[in-house]
């Protein structure tokens, strides 16, 4: 059983469970998204600040399960000082990979592989899913100059 | 009638020990499904308040029906449809005799306990409920048992009104009074809590709802699968629940309406077997029960549900409520001892059923849900249709283990071990 188990649950996908990395209150921030999982009852709050093009610094406040923690901590963790772009371009190849879809090779998910035991769960890819969705939809509103919905996976 | 599946006997279910009661782990020989590993443990079902498993006996009768009987039912004047009609109609002479209603013509088939509902709100609520009227539903309902009423009320200009529950998972009535008012057409309330377990005393409330005059449809969907329910000495005025919840087959549910108000009632769905006479101009309505039968039912699922009811019958719904009450208590005592675990619903084993949701104060019950499957136990975990009251004790989820006659103590020490062992998995042990 531990070896099915510790396929979803990784150590760096505890290591981030147990210390999530963007848990903290961003005081100054220029975006911020909500995301919700209706099915799971699971809860993100991101809050972005920019510094010109790029993210300076983020906040990721999450109550779910520990794959829906320790994605939007992974997520913390990779997208600062990145632009807007990049980031849409990481989180949509996580989706992808999430969904068990092709990965184009030259983007390097780095620690992002923890999460693709996820996809053997098909019941918990959405818990994984949750914080990508958000900052996408946050990153492309602003892009578009408007202000994001409520996300939401199911 | 067709003899063909009662010939295909399977193990005989187990005999009542003197002095009541029965052994579950001969009732787990009777379920094939239950004789295998899961993930390298031996399966432990603990998911019956979502569907029960099916024993041998209603396997082999859906199988003997497709070999030898299937065929439509009250149309062929053949001998296969003679056979289908008879088995069809024989079940709901079981079912008649279970919930102990008057007239076989008060059952009606349907998709399932959801449907029923839904055929009620349509049907009757549709006809009986306006602007400013009131229906009264509580606080721990299903959503089965919420929508079709939020729907009604929104249709139809009514407004729909809450008995609220109390910190130990009963119904709070002490204001029922006024909740119940002059303008309530319908109360509809669940039997037994999916979530809570809490056993409500219905009859109070169908006393109080005939006072003003208004029906009353009672949820059994947890409650006939457990304990004896009889429909006419609870004075429901519509009770209805789901064959797969009691070992029966999936796809067939039950309304039971008492005569009067059935034939009041136009129909809910048009076509087939509903009508007697149809011109092209001109259509009358068949008789109870088959008015509200419209098109091909679920046939073999009716068939087969009859030896689900013989293997409940045969060991005495008496002793299953019993055997429940008993595992009730050892579990709220196993899973009291682990102090990280808040268990919801009424303490007491007397006042409520097999079904215990709780939640762990570190653990997702997601991510418990998945490490008890990974230690062959079954469980629920989520807001079992049930988001509005999931909400109101606090949480987003919950984890939920249920019981049924197949289940033992050792189960219950079982999934003590996993809790705990869960706990060290994910760090808080």
């Amino acid at each position: 059983m531990d070896e099915k188990l510790n396929d979803l649950y990784r150590d760096i996908l505890m290591d981030h469970y147990k210390y999530p990395r963007g848990n903290k209150n961003l005081d100054n921030f220029d975006l911020e998204n909500e995301g919700y999982n209706p099915a799971c009852g699971d809860d993100i709050h991101l809050k972005i600040r920019l510094d010109g093009g790029k993210i300076d610094d983020i906040s990721v406040d999450c109550i779910g399960c520990a794959i829906s923690v320790a994605s939007g901590s992974m997520l913390a963790d990779i997208v600062r000082g990145k632009s807007l772009e990049e980031v849409i371009r990481i989180a949509k190849a996580v989706k992808a990979m999430l969904k068990g879809e092709k990965v184009s090779e030259d983007i390097n998910l780095g620690d992002l592989e923890a999460l693709k035991g996820v996809s053997k769960f098909p019941v918990r890819i959405k818990c994984a899913l949750l914080s990508w969705t958000t900052i996408i939809d946050a990153l492309e509103a602003r892009q578009a100059g408007q202000k994001a919905e409520i996300s939401r996976t199911e | 009638m067709s003899k063909v599946g009662e010939k295909t006997t399977a193990i005989p279910a187990p005999k009542i020990v003197p002095g009541g009661g029965f052994d579950p782990d001969l009732v787990k020989q009777n379920f094939p499904i239950l004789r295998q590993s899961i993930n390298g443990h031996p399966l432990i079902y603990l998911d019956n308040a979502a569907t029960t498993q099916k024993p041998v006996a209603v396997i082999k009768r859906l199988q003997a029906y497709y070999e030898s009987d299937n065929a439509n039912v009250h149309r062929g004047l053949h001998t296969l449809a003679e056979r289908a009609t008879d088995a069809f109609e024989n079940t709901r002479d079981k079912i008649r005799t279970f919930i102990n209603a008057g007239k076989r013509k008060e059952i009606i088939y349907t998709r399932g306990a959801t449907e029923a509902i839904n055929l009620v709100a349509y049907t009757y609520g549709r006809q009986n409920v306006g602007p400013g009227d009131r229906i009264v539903i509580t606080r721990m309902e299903h959503h089965a048992n919420l929508i079709p009423w939020l729907e009604l009320a929104r249709q139809n200009g009514a407004e729909l009104v809450y008995i609220p529950i109390n910190s130990e998972g009963y119904l709070d009535l002490s204001e029922i009074d006024t909740i119940i008012n002059d303008r309530t057409k319908i109360v509809a309330l669940t039997h037994m809590s999916n979530v809570l377990g809490t056993i409500n005393e219905v009859e109070e409330i169908v006393a109080l709802a005939h006072k003003k005059r208004a029906v009353c449809l009672i949820d059994g969907a947890q409650a006939v699968p457990h304990m004896p329910v009889d429909v006419q000495s609870l004075g429901a005025d519509f009770y209805v629940f789901s064959a797969h919840k009691m070992l029966g087959p999936t796809g067939l549910g039950v309304l039971y309406g008492r005569e009067e108000l059935l034939q009041a009632m136009p129909p809910f769905n048009f076509g087939g077997e509903m009508i007697s006479e149809v011109r092209f101009d001109k259509v009358t309505w068949n008789v109870l029960p088959w008015k509200f039968e419209a098109g091909t039912p679920a046939i073999a699922e009716a068939v087969a549900f009859a030896p689900a009811l013989d293997y409940l019958e045969n060991l005495g719904m008496e002793n299953i409520r019993r055997h429940e009450i008993e595992l009730t208590a050892y579990a709220l005592s196993r899973l009291s001892e682990l102090k990280h675990l808040t268990i919801y619903g009424p303490l007491n084993p007397e006042h409520r059923g097999g079904a215990i949701a709780f939640s762990d104060d570190k653990i997702h019950p997601h991510d418990m849900a998945t490490f008890l499957d990974t230690q062959g136990i079954a469980v629920r975990a989520g807001h079992h249709c049930a988001q509005p009251l999931t909400r109101l004790l606090g949480v987003n989820s919950t984890t939920r283990a249920s019981f049924y006659i197949y289940n033992n103590t050792n189960d219950i020490d079982t999934l003590h071990e996993a809790l705990l062992a869960a706990r060290r998995y994910f760090g808080h042990g």
